[in-house]
């Protein structure tokens, strides 16, 4: 049998799903981000499966690599967030997150 | 033929690490074993990058994210869980309506996936693409480009500011452990000690 987008595009589908599953439940600050690290690559496994069999040029494989800067860049700066959270009243739940100042 | 059986074996292998550790992240108890998962999905993912010859993504996508965010979330993890403690260290919450989610999600993605005519697939010949992936991003994407270098400048200095412990922090942290260390003082100077 061969590979179609169709394969691919079912796999991205299960990642999104995961990293949803993941965001809507987890109290983890930590285990949130988890999640969110697997919608983006969901999106970055559609981006460059639709270049590869759908269009045929570079162009998606160039968003999925300003993609994985983005998440990168976003993994950083939410981790060092959760830390310093973490530092002000030593817990990384979402739930007690809840005061803006302190 | 022999080539298309060990492509599908090599990709159905990969497709079965990446779903099996994006599980992993989404339903385990204990939030080490999600971070590995994490890395399973990952490794997977740079695969599946590799199978669709984008063979330059595939190797950013080891490096900065097999190498570097989940290094990154290790520590995370390390530093702010009470990781010793398995129960508790991933508790989730509404399982059942996530659930839900999960699979409508799916569900609606799959359908749309297999009924949606995707025309004829542009066969890209199976070439390194590292050359044209540099001559993009020097010409027809060189502003996003400055612009991802600028973010990243950015984000660099924004998360060692957020990370790293202010003045009056450190100031309090001496005060007390002084406070604390002087009634411990006595004892080690204790009546023993001395002949």
């Amino acid at each position: 049998m061969t590979i179609t987008v169709t394969h691919y595009l079912l796999i991205s589908a299960l990642l999104l799903g995961f990293g949803l599953y993941c965001v809507l439940t987890r109290r983890s600050a930590v285990a949130v981000l988890m999640g969110i690290e697997l919608i983006l690559n969901a999106a970055n496994v559609n981006l460059v499966a639709f270049s590869r069999f759908t269009v045929g040029d570079i162009d998606g494989q160039l968003f999925a690599l300003f993609g994985i800067l983005l998440a990168a860049a976003e993994a950083a700066v939410a981790l060092a967030i959760v830390l310093a959270v973490y530092r002000s009243i030593s817990s990384v739940d979402v739930d007690d997150t809840s005061s803006m100042k302190g | 033929m022999q080539v298309q059986v060990i492509g599908a074996i090599v990709f159905w292998a990969l497709a079965i690490l990446t779903v099996a550790g994006a599980a992993l992240v989404a339903f385990s108890r204990n939030i080490v074993h999600s971070a590995f998962g994490l890395l399973a999905a990952f490794f997977g993912v740079a695969g599946l990058f590799v199978f669709l010859s984008a063979d330059f993504v595939g190797m950013v996508q080891l490096l900065v994210y097999v190498g570097g965010v989940v290094v990154l979330f290790l520590f995370a993890v390390m530093l702010t869980g009470r990781i010793e403690q398995v129960e508790i260290s991933n508790l989730s919450r509404g399982p059942l309506p996530a659930l839900a989610v999960l699979i409508g999600t799916v569900a609606v993605l799959a359908v749309v996936a297999f009924q949606t005519p995707w025309g004829p697939s542009g066969d890209m010949a199976a070439e390194p693409t590292t050359a044209a992936i540099g001559n993009a991003l020097l010409s027809q994407y060189l502003l996003p480009f400055e612009i991802a270098s600028v973010l990243l400048v950015a984000a660099l200095i924004g998360s060692v500011l957020l990370a790293s412990r202010r003045k009056e922090d450190e100031l309090e942290d001496q005060a007390t452990a002084e406070a604390t260390d002087q009634p411990g003082d006595p004892p080690a100077a204790g009546p023993g000690g001395e002949p």
